[in-house]
């Protein structure tokens, strides 16, 4: 890896008729400010706002309490995900809280004109995973959502960001919120990637390098060869973990991949417009003379099958390697890893291939889509889980899972002894019944290793779908290169 | 929003480096449907053994009765990882007026403003001097000014705030208010946008 940094004062202020070359991101930002507020941000319009139960019923009281409608209710998008359950999804939710916090969803969106795709409904399931699957997600387009893996979405390049509640509110009550222009950073991957090696593996061999805080305050694109070459699941995994360096967002600029991947969706334009519209994704993309605050570059052969040995993104080794020893880290981190491997049961210094896990989890809006699931079940057809794992596959949308029975995963799941559940955030967050219980560990394909964050005490290993199903069939943290043909 | 310009207080020292709003609450809180009584569970399960109220942890600083104020100080890169802004009205909620660190998240800094708590981002230096005092010396924050004061020793810092927001807290305005003033702009806006690609806005 090598960096540039820039630190020309003007650059912030480039965009807008500076006659220099302009990012993807300023292209797209430059589109969508209204004004700027003297000394302060700018206002920014949002084209598309996801909502889902957990960070929007605040949002709606606030509305309710200054007795004003949701704005553009035809550009707001509902589903149920964090909060669902993962099995009987055609019964009441039993867990009260969590019943009541998705009828709130369902009574607020009826009461404001929002389409929503609750429970039952065949277009449910993760917010970041349904977006892009219907079409609705698209390149230029401004995307928000009270969840900071909306960076997703970034993928088809579009500016698609987390934020919070209260700013669910600015964008229900006004279609807007106010922003200040982040800092551009690019980050070129190029050259073929090794065997046994997916976009999940690039993206936390690139936390690692940067650090858990490495790209704060930073809009991040994704370029080079090594991008180009993977399909829009593999490039939407790159672009959700953007937040966990920090990034505000992660994009790719469009290409045939991009337009192919939406061509004929639900809810994709079509005929003349389709036309129209394709002409206007085609200039999205960063000009040749366009600068960045930072531009880091990555050889793709250099990337091995990664693990996360500690409690947070940042923490990842490549699955061969070894915890680092204490002679290894910077004193004044000393204590914060300390105390991160006092939490996950390890050892300074260890190997981690061949530590015995007890749950392999498969799913979350990193690595549920149906290209992992296929990824997983190429894998392991025909072979057994070991017995001493207990195994979750949690499909990102029910769209996902009909197409899995369809293609006949499900079986495959089944024979290897698999559970392949219904559509959520699931153990992700653990914010359902789906948690990891205390003190054991779980190879997981989502984005947090948090103390705590798949259950109180839970230790998470983040890794590829394919090296947590080889973790599945082997009962141990494995290098899936051996078991690759 | 309450207005804010000075906060004079002892402080509440975490000596932790990239504090997770998961830590700061843990996602099985966030089933309300309010934004009130989040303070309880502030750091819940570094607080409390097996999730036991009556089992706090004594080696976790807010369980240390050496240790009050309105300020918490923390390591760098605080409130990362999720965007829930449960986090910011939980720290809220306990009583905290200010957070200080050498390195924020941007989502939490942005919700914690929304929120009315002041996020001041100081120096590693400073950082560490702050960390340095004893559990009875006060730190004077003055918003208007953007300077942070150790009040033992006299040393102070100045912090960084965007001007917009500063007269946002200082007056007790918000941000949802201000968008809905400028209505009209907006919808001016959408107007010049849908005749430019008359497809553009509408729902997909």
């Amino acid at each position: 890896m090598n960096e540039t940094n820039k630190t020309d004062s003007s650059r912030a202020y480039s965009s807008n008729g500076s006659g220099g070359g302009r990012t993807l991101f300023e292209k797209i930002w430059d589109k969508h400010i209204i004004k700027k507020i003297e000394g302060g941000p700018s206002v920014f319009y949002i084209d598309k706002h996801f909502i889902h139960e957990v960070t929007s019923p605040q949002a709606f009281t606030g509305l309710n309490n200054r007795g004003i409608r949701l704005f553009r209710p035809k550009q707001t998008v509902a589903t149920a995900d964090h909060n669902v359950p993962t099995l009987h999804q055609e019964l009441p939710i039993k867990e009260e809280l969590s019943r009541l916090q998705v009828e709130a969803l369902k009574k607020n969106c009826a009461e404001h004109g929002v389409e929503l795709y609750g429970l039952g409904h065949p277009f449910q399931g993760i917010v970041h995973v349904i977006g892009p699957e219907l079409g609705i997600t698209q390149p230029g387009m401004t995307i928000v959502c009270g969840d900071s893996h909306t960076s997703t979405h970034g993928a088809f390049g579009a500016i698609a960001f987390g934020i919070g509640t209260s700013e669910v509110e600015m964008v229900m009550a006004t279609q807007c919120i106010l922003q200040s222009k982040p800092k551009l950073m690019r980050i070129h991957i190029d050259g073929v990637l090794n065997k046994g090696v997916v976009s999940k593996d690039i993206i936390l061999h690139i936390i690692s390098k940067i650090s858990a805080s490495g790209a704060t305050g930073y809009f991040v694109e994704y370029a080079g060869s090594t991008i180009r070459s993977l399909s829009m699941e593999a490039r939407m995994t790159i672009c959700n973990m953007s937040i966990e360096m920090g990034a505000r967002g992660g994009m790719i600029a469009p290409d045939e991949t991009t337009f192919n991947y939406i061509k004929g969706r639900k809810f994709a334009p079509h005929g003349e417009e389709w036309e129209k519209k394709l002409a206007y994704w085609k200039t999205l993309y960063s000009d040749a003379n366009a600068k960045f605050d930072k531009e880091i570059n990555i050889n793709a052969a250099e990337i091995e099958p990664m693990i996360t040995y500690g409690t947070n993104p940042g923490m990842g080794i490549p699955v061969t390697g070894h915890i680092p020893s204490l002679s290894e880290v910077d004193e004044k981190e000393k204590a914060s890893f300390e105390k991160s491997l006092r939490y996950m049961g390890l050892e300074p210094g260890m190997n981690i291939k061949g530590k015995k896990v007890d749950y392999v989890f498969i799913g979350s809006c990193t690595n549920s889509r149906i290209e992992d699931l296929r990824m997983v079940a190429s894998f392991v057809k025909g072979k057994k889980k070991a017995v001493n794992v207990e195994v979750w596959v949690v499909p990102g949308s029910r769209q996902v899972e009909m197409q899995a029975r369809e293609e006949g995963i499900d079986k495959i799941f089944e024979e290897a002894g698999f559970m392949l559940r219904q559509s959520g955030c699931s153990a992700c967050l653990g914010m359902n019944e789906d948690k990891i219980p205390a003190g054991k560990y779980c190879v997981s394909t989502s984005n947090r290793n948090f103390e705590g964050r798949q259950g109180a005490g839970a230790r998470t290993l983040l890794a590829s779908p394919l090296t947590a199903a080889a973790t599945a069939i082997t009962g141990v943290v494995a290098d899936v290169r051996e078991l690759l043909n | 929003m309450q207005k804010l310009r000075i906060i004079k207080s002892r402080f509440v020292p975490l000596k932790i480096e990239n504090v997770d709003t998961d830590q700061i609450i843990p996602a099985r809180f966030l089933k309300a449907t309010t934004k009130e009584g989040f303070g309880k569970n502030l750091f819940r399960d570094w607080r409390y053994e097996n999730n036991d109220e009556s089992k706090p942890k004594k080696d976790f600083v807010l369980n240390d009765p050496a240790y009050s104020g309105e300020i918490l100080v923390a390591e760098k890169n605080y409130g990362c990882g999720s965007s829930r802004e449960h986090a910011a009205w939980a720290i809220k909620d306990y009583g905290f007026h200010a957070v200080v660190s050498s390195f924020f998240a941007d989502i939490f800094k942005n919700n914690a403003l929304n929120n009315g708590v002041l996020p001041v981002q100081v120096s590693e230096s400073f950082l560490q001097k702050i960390f340095g005092q004893g559990a009875d010396s006060e730190l004077t924050i003055d918003l208007d000014k953007q300077k942070i004061r150790i009040d033992n020793t006299g040393e102070e810092e100045s912090f960084g705030i965007s001007p917009y927001k500063k007269t946002c807290l200082m007056n007790g305005y918000d941000d949802i208010d201000y968008l809905i003033s400028i209505k009209k702009d907006i919808e001016e806006f959408e107007t010049k946008k849908q005749s430019e690609n008359s497809k553009t806005y509408q729902s997909a």
